[in-house]
């Protein structure tokens, strides 16, 4: 493991890293955005869920910086008078719960239906690459919109709302197992002909296992680039699905909500409640999009 | 070509099948057929004979025949929340979203190509440096909060331009056009800009990409080594390299622009179908999202076909493979 | 004694890299006449390919020509500005890589790039430029030419996708071939035809070839004399057959032992123990000294310290300090000649 430490930071992805303030720059932010919004019970200025902190005679107070703003409401209420800048934090949460978790489960599913595909081959392995082809010709939200409509006609309203988190995981991340698969199942291939693996069929060793510790290192690369952008992909999908009132029930606001919400004050000149979430979101996905374009030309070999 | 015409037709008609399979599952089998095909008003009998005439007692193919049967005729039973049929309301909605679409798909190509090209031919330019950086913001922000952002610059702060609606419309047959009047036009403005800019920047960084790969082919390595102008290897050889597989993957993106449509119209409030559609997943509409789902699988599956065909076409390659090449 | 048509001289090839400047091509110097075949012969990474593509004005960033200067006809080509040396390019100097499938478009009719590159260089109607196309794909060996000009690159096998690269090549005229690998893509059938057409032509049109290649028994069919390069410096240069019936440097030595060959009795291929240092560790002295089995039949531990010039050595010319007049080695034993 040490050894592995000191390799990485000898390496040439590390130089890269170091020497492009940009890219330092973004981690430093998506750092701070998942510190800020994985602790927020705890580091939040307020807690918006909290009835007993609330008072209506705080709602719409603007930013801080205004001449009506109050300086404890650093971004200002909104129409419940919750502090914005709180409601952001715990926002962030469910919108980075719901985006990495959505983003793991479809790697699992991408990444095994690859090595399923690409190991037994055959008409198994048709299938499953003409459904992620017709798949791929569909706008994930549309996948995750329908699967989404489907759960809560199948459940009923009232129950939705309790698995609604959950659904919405399953659905964004059905929409985007297919680019790991493909990436798994063209180096499984790869690897399934090499004669180590044929050697090990015939010592009796299970092929699988090999599979596993041979073509899972050649794609690790490949499927962490994949897997950042798609955190960030993730994420704005959640966030439209819940802008569109699909997404997670109201009483676990994440971004997107808060950012649909505050839409209706936008005439009447409240324009902090939406504006300040939606920057919340933008500067989110904007450092984790950095961070994967960057992983992306580091670990590519033919821009070394 | 014929075969080849023929084999895309198969797999296109298998596709539209099952997404018709899946359509008619979410009819039957995720809430109650008969409810949605009657008014709420209907009495007990009325159920009875409806789910006698419409054959629930029937085998499961002879149900799936007769509800592609009623798609094919446009039939798709009554909306639960408008209680209008559902193929009118689609027809009544299909030219907002179509016009919204198709200008925003030019808005896409008309700048995002060119944009393309010229941050591959000059890397190092500071303006393909602004061109990137402000991509790279562009495929970070979702398209509601471009709209959102858009609206209150022009809309709230600026006044220039309509916030909802489509303006004034002209009819023309069974169209309504939003192009023959100055506040239709004015209408278009903000919702295609908001749904075109996440396709513009997703076929700037394609054109981009895929440029600069060919730029480091040996073809191009020895199109110079020939002594051609740059021009002429730019244009006349890399240029036409990109476009190819820039097709295929450009035009499946369009076709995602109908289906980006459901947004931006929410934002807008826009009277397409995109609207239309989430108001139903919201009110649990089956027979409108069912409709909507063959609609929208067949556009797609026509579009498929077409950006086949049109690879077909451009590219020699695959011509040859039919006609047996040469020795 | 006639100009040489190439002249390249102290010619230095460096890429600025995150690990300091690596030298790639390490002050080169050799000559090319007219009508003459050079094969330019090495490992892969000894530099071969870089120096073709300085000559021809394509050395991709960040690599760069350092110093040095290469002279085409007397006249300078390397610093030349863009416009001017695209001019020189397909006019004056040619080139044709390695794999004929990648090197023309599969967008373009074949003929298409053959007239497109005509009618860039010499000023010819459209109609002129077709019939010299097809009279090109005729000299090249092409079947049914007037049709097949019309074909695209798919439609041709590879060893007649390489007589098209060949013509196209050849299109407008150029006094100087650089060859980078022609045959190594090829089946060794085809190989041999290649090779035979590309002597042909350029027998016939009087052109150069620079002829870049790993394959020796290519350049032993083909060139009039070659350079062995090592390590981005040139070992030895000299008359083919010199060169390969009496080698004078110790790696071109353990080189023409490697090769097999029929006929030979030969019980062992030598083998040269060790590797081509990598860009980022070439000693200090004479690149080849820690592989070299006679560093020590030269005094004072020159190999180590000093890298040696070409210096005459036999009928060819030899980096290696075996070679150099002051030294004289006595069975084992060396001293300084001046000294006795």
């Amino acid at each position: 493991m040490q050894d592995t430490m000191k390799r990485f930071f000898d390496g040439d992805v590390w130089w890269s890293f170091k020497h492009n303030p940009l890219v330092i720059a973004a981690a430093i932010t998506a750092l701070i955005c998942v510190i800020g919004s994985a602790f927020a019970p705890w580091l939040s200025p307020h807690n918006p869920f909290d009835l007993k902190t609330i008072n209506l005679l705080d709602a719409f107070t603007p930013p801080a910086w205004i001449t009506t703003g109050k300086s404890q409401f650093v971004f200002g209420t909104d129409d419940q008078g919750r502090d914005v800048l709180s409601t952001i934090m715990h926002g962030s949460r469910i919108t980075l719960l719901v985006g990495i978790c959505a983003v793991l489960l479809s790697m699992v599913i991408g990444i095994t239906l690859g090595l399923i595909s690409g190991y037994i081959g055959g008409k198994l392995d048709a299938f499953i690459m003409r459904v992620a082809d017709i798949q791929l010709s569909f706008p994930a939200i549309l996948i995750a919109l329908l699967i989404d409509g489907v759960a809560r006609v199948a459940v009923g309203k009232e129950y939705h709302d309790q698995i609604a988190v959950y659904v919405l995981i399953f659905a964004i991340a059905a929409s985007g197992w297919v680019q790991y698969a493909r990436t798994v199942r063209g180096s499984t291939l790869v690897e399934r002909n090499k004669e180590y693996v044929q050697a090990a069929r015939v010592i009796g060793r299970s092929p699988l296992a090999i599979m596993f510790s041979h073509v899972l290192p050649n794609v690790t690369g490949p499927v962490l680039v994949l897997a950042t952008l798609h955190v960030g992909t993730a994420i704005l999908t959640e966030a439209t699905l819940s802008f569109l009132g699909v997404g997670v029930p109201p009483t676990q606001p994440s971004l997107g909500t808060l950012i649909r919400i505050g839409n209706d004050f936008l005439f009447s000149g409240e324009w902090w409640i939406t504006v300040f979430p939606g920057i919340a979101l933008v500067v989110l996905v904007l450092s984790i999009n950095l961070l994967g374009d960057w992983l992306r030309d580091a670990l590519n070999p033919k821009l070394r | 070509m014929l075969a080849f015409i023929i084999q895309r037709l198969l797999q296109s008609i298998l596709v539209m099948i099952a997404v018709g399979f899946i359509a008619f599952s979410l009819f039957n089998f995720v809430g109650d057929p008969v409810s949605l095909m009657l008014p709420p008003e209907a009495t007990a009998a009325d159920r009875d004979e409806v789910r006698k005439s419409l054959g629930l007692d029937e085998p499961f193919y002879v149900q799936f025949a007769k509800f592609v049967g009623n798609a094919l005729q446009g039939n798709f039973g009554i909306s639960l929340r408008l209680g209008r049929p559902v193929s009118q309301l689609l027809i009544e909605r299909l030219p907002a979203t179509l016009e919204l679409s198709m200008i925003a798909a030019s808005l896409a190509l008309l700048i995002g190509i060119p944009m393309g090209v010229y941050t591959a031919l000059k890397r190092d330019s500071w303006l393909s440096k602004l061109i990137l950086t402000i991509s790279l913001v562009g495929v970070s922000l979702p398209s509601f909060l471009i709209g959102i952002f858009l609206i209150l610059i022009f809309a709230v702060w600026l006044g220039w331009l309509p916030s909802f609606g489509r303006g004034d419309t002209v009819k023309l047959g069974f169209w309504t056009t939003g192009f023959l009047t100055l506040s239709g036009v004015k209408a278009l403005i903000l919702p295609s800009i908001t749904l075109g800019l996440f396709q513009m920047t997703l076929i700037l960084r394609l054109v981009r990409s895929e440029m600069l790969e060919v730029l480091r082919t040996d073809y191009i390595k020895f199109a110079r080594a020939r002594g051609l102008t740059n021009n002429a290897v730019h244009f006349g050889h890399a240029l036409k390299n990109t476009l190819v597989p820039v097709i295929t993957i450009a035009g499946l993106q369009l076709g995602g622009i109908i289906a980006f449509a459901i947004i931006t119209e929410t934002v807008f409030q826009w009277p397409g179908m995109g609207l239309l559609f989430i108001q139903a997943v919201q009110f649990a509409d089956i027979p409108v999202m069912a409709a909507y789902l063959c609609l929208i699988g067949f556009i797609f599956v026509l579009i498929n076909l077409i950006v086949d065909m049109l690879y077909y076409a451009v590219d020699p390659r695959l011509r040859a493979e039919r006609s047996g090449g040469g020795h | 004694m006639t100009t040489p048509l190439l002249q390249v001289k102290n010619l230095r090839i460096e890429f600025p890299s995150r690990r300091g400047t690596l030298v790639a091509v390490d002050d080169i110097s050799f000559e090319i006449a007219p009508g003459e075949v050079l094969g330019v012969v090495g490992e892969s990474g000894a530099g071969k390919s870089l120096t073709g593509a300085a000559v021809i004005g394509l050395l991709e960033p960040p690599g760069r020509i350092a110093s040095g200067e290469i002279l085409l006809n007397g006249r300078r080509i390397d610093n030349l500005p863009f416009e001017e040396m695209r001019k020189v390019r397909g006019r004056e100097i040619g080139a044709i890589f390695q794999d004929p499938l990648t090197s023309l478009n599969p967008l373009y009719t074949v003929g298409r790039q053959i007239t497109e590159t005509i009618e860039t260089h010499l000023n010819v109607s459209k109609a002129e430029a077709r019939e010299r196309a097809i009279k090109l794909l005729m000299e090249t060996g092409i079947p049914a030419a007037e049709k097949r000009i019309d074909h695209y690159p798919h439609q041709f096998s590879g060893g007649m996708r390489q007589r098209v690269v060949i013509s196209l090549a050849l299109a407008a005229q150029p006094k100087l071939i650089i060859a980078d690998e022609p045959t190594t893509a090829l089946d060794v059938s085809i190989q041999a035809q290649i090779i035979t057409l590309l002597k042909k032509l350029c027998r016939e049109h009087g052109t150069s070839i620079m002829l870049v290649t790993h394959d020796m028994g290519v350049i032993a069919e083909t060139a009039d004399r070659v350079a062995v390069m090592y390590a981005g410096r040139i070992a030895e240069i000299g008359p083919v057959s010199e060169v390969i019936h009496n080698p004078q440097h110790p790696y071109t030595i353990g080189l023409m032992g490697a090769i097999p060959s029929v006929g030979d009795e030969v019980e062992r291929l030598t083998q040269i123990d060790g590797a081509m240092p990598r860009l980022t560790a070439i000693p200090p002295g004479c690149a080849f000294n820690p592989r070299c089995t006679r560093v020590k039949d030269v005094p004072n531990g020159r190999c180590t310290s000093e890298r040696p010039g070409l210096l005459p050595a036999g009928k060819t010319q030899a980096a290696c300090w075996l070679h150099d007049k002051k030294t004289v080695v006595v069975a084992g034993m060396s001293k300084e000649t001046s000294h006795v």
